[in-house]
């Protein structure tokens, strides 16, 4: 089996991607108890976003290196602006509303997001192509990296860093901590609550937007449902890593986009399993792997109990 | 000299239930004011409010001359005004520093902030030994302890006190109660919440009885320890 190596790379990679969409649910989740189910969607609009920036701003024929920070930002702004006003004019009327108030609005929402870019994106009701960076696939020992997976190799560990370091070491991350603790008690301290829960969408959308673009280089193309499973598949990377946790969410991917990959690989070898290894089977086994996860533990891999005493 | 806290006529309703009726009381800067009662008379209720927490339908609330009907919560304390709530409230994954950190969250003097940290392990110096242990594992009389060294962190001109006894041991109570007067004569103001009247009346200037939603009898913290109905009710005589 001289093939492992370079499942488990492709694995990881495609378990990086899962795992920056699902800093979004993880963050909003443990800040407002909300599942963000519009999330996808901001993650989809974020492709759109970086694409736009390539297709309608700058000049034909931009080199990809430098298109791709321009887009990049785009991405990041046009995510962010849609998840911040979602906060805003869909989920802050509802605070104090009954859980599934917000969590219907959310399901509304990622419709509304969806066919709003059918209906008013040029030529979305198909996929559109992404640009692609040239040059061939990269050969380290037995291992093949694609081109399109490059971004991704540099920039999931890079937002890992600047998200523990955000939430670690600044003020407003201190603050996000307490609020996701006990927003009350939070609030005594002089932490302003609100500003916190916009700052957790803003930072969820801008490392889904990450995501879309290494989504968009990765497979070659965006299109208006391309959040629709992505979206299911971070979900769950985020509740299999303990939902709340950002690096839980960071695990979680990890660990479902190398089940998927070695589903793919390996599944069909077993006497009698042979037709349970195709690409359309691995959604099926990563929420087999969810299901025996949470059976054995429902708090997911990284989440924690602290027991209070008091 | 006006009072440092002024409340007039404050009511604080849940939907249609009224929990505070129309409270009058004031708090001068150096002095502790005592509001003792049953469960359910509206003392948490009224300190929720004057903290921000919670919004009064009627009533005046003034602190340090200045109006805080309309100021939300977050920016409360920064007017010096800190509230150790009820059941503690610590943050429990986060460390004991941390926790105390947290309660200089809005200040930017690095050096007067590890001077009050140092302050707080010297006035609790079981935080001090664990100070890089999860709160959460703490014992409920160690976390009244954090959750006073916290509110204190911020440098409140008042600090509010609310059931620092609840639950403890009566030897943790004692140790408590006894922080609240070396607090006291340090020069502290405190508004303190308790269920133990006996203790809280021993240490306060004034006092002020609450019964479902109103202030039923004020005086100071002797003539209530010796009045009679305050003695049947309160302190287990007849």
């Amino acid at each position: 089996m001289n093939e492992l190596p370079q499942q488990l790379v492709n694995g990881l990679l495609l378990g990086s991607m899962y795992g920056l969409v699902a800093i979004g649910y993880t963050m909003v989740y443990g800040i407002v108890q909300l599942i963000n189910f519009a999330h996808g969607e901001i993650f989809m609009v974020g492709g759109f976003g970086a694409l736009t920036v390539y297709l309608y701003v700058l000049p034909d024929g931009t080199s990809l290196w430098v298109a791709l920070p321009l887009m990049l930002i785009g991405g990041i702004i046009v995510a962010i602006l849609v998840a911040v006003g979602a906060e805003r004019f869909a989920y802050r009327p509802l605070r104090t509303a009954p859980r599934l108030a917000p969590l219907i609005t959310a399901i509304g929402l990622s419709l509304a997001l969806q066919q709003a870019v059918w209906a008013w994106y040029p030529d979305a009701r198909s996929a559109i192509t992404f640009p692609q960076i040239d040059g061939g696939p990269f050969e380290i020992g037995s291992v093949t990296i694609q081109t399109g997976d490059i971004f991704l190799l540099v920039a999931a560990p890079i937002s890992m860093a600047i998200l523990a370091y955000f939430v670690m070491k600044t003020r407003t991350g201190r603050g996000m901590q307490a609020t996701a603790q006990d927003p009350d008690t939070a609030k005594l301290m002089g932490i302003n609550t609100d500003r916190i829960i916009v700052v957790a969408f803003a930072l969820g959308a801008a490392f889904a937007a990450v995501g879309a673009v290494a989504y968009g280089l990765k497979y070659g193309e965006v299109q208006f449902r391309m959040g629709f499973i992505l979206g299911l598949k971070a979900f769950t990377a985020a509740v299999l890593g303990g939902i709340g946790n950002i690096y839980g969410a960071m695990l979680g991917g990890l660990v479902l986009g190398v089940a998927e990959a070695l589903s793919t690989a390996y599944i069909s070898d077993i006497p009698g399993m042979d037709q349970f290894g195709s690409q359309s089977w691995a959604n099926v086994w990563a929420f087999v792997l969810l299901i025996l996860v949470l059976l054995f533990r429902p708090q997911g891999l990284l989440g924690e109990r602290v027991a209070d005493r008091a | 000299m006006t009072a440092l806290l002024e409340v007039e006529d404050l009511r604080v309703a849940y939907g249609k239930i009224e929990a505070v009726k129309g409270i009058s009381f004031k708090v001068d800067a150096g002095e502790v004011v005592t509001l003792i009662g049953t469960n359910g008379a509206g003392k948490t209720t009224t300190l929720r409010t004057l903290s921000g927490l919670l919004k009064p339908v009627g009533g005046q609330i003034k602190f340090n001359g200045k109006s805080l009907k309309k100021t939300p919560a977050h920016q409360i304390v920064s007017l010096g005004l800190a509230h150790s709530p009820e059941g503690r409230h610590i943050f429990p994954r986060m460390t004991i520093e941390d926790n105390l950190r947290l309660g200089a969250f809005l200040r930017n003097d690095k050096p007067g902030i590890e001077k009050d940290i140092q302050r707080a392990y010297d006035l609790f110096p079981i935080l001090g030994e664990r100070r890089k242990q999860a709160a959460g594992t703490l014992s409920g009389g160690e976390q009244q302890m954090l959750a006073m060294g916290r509110a204190l962190m911020s440098q409140p001109k008042l600090l509010m006190l609310d059931e620092p006894s609840m639950g403890l041991s009566p030897i943790m109570m004692q140790k408590i109660m006894a922080t609240i007067a070396e607090l006291k004569s340090q020069g502290t103001t405190i508004l303190l919440v308790e269920q133990n009247a006996q203790a809280a009346l021993s240490l306060a200037d004034h006092g002020h009885v609450m019964e479902v939603g109103n202030i039923v009898l004020s005086g100071t913290g002797q003539d209530l320890l010796h009045d009679e109905s305050v003695r049947k009710a309160y302190l287990g005589e007849d």
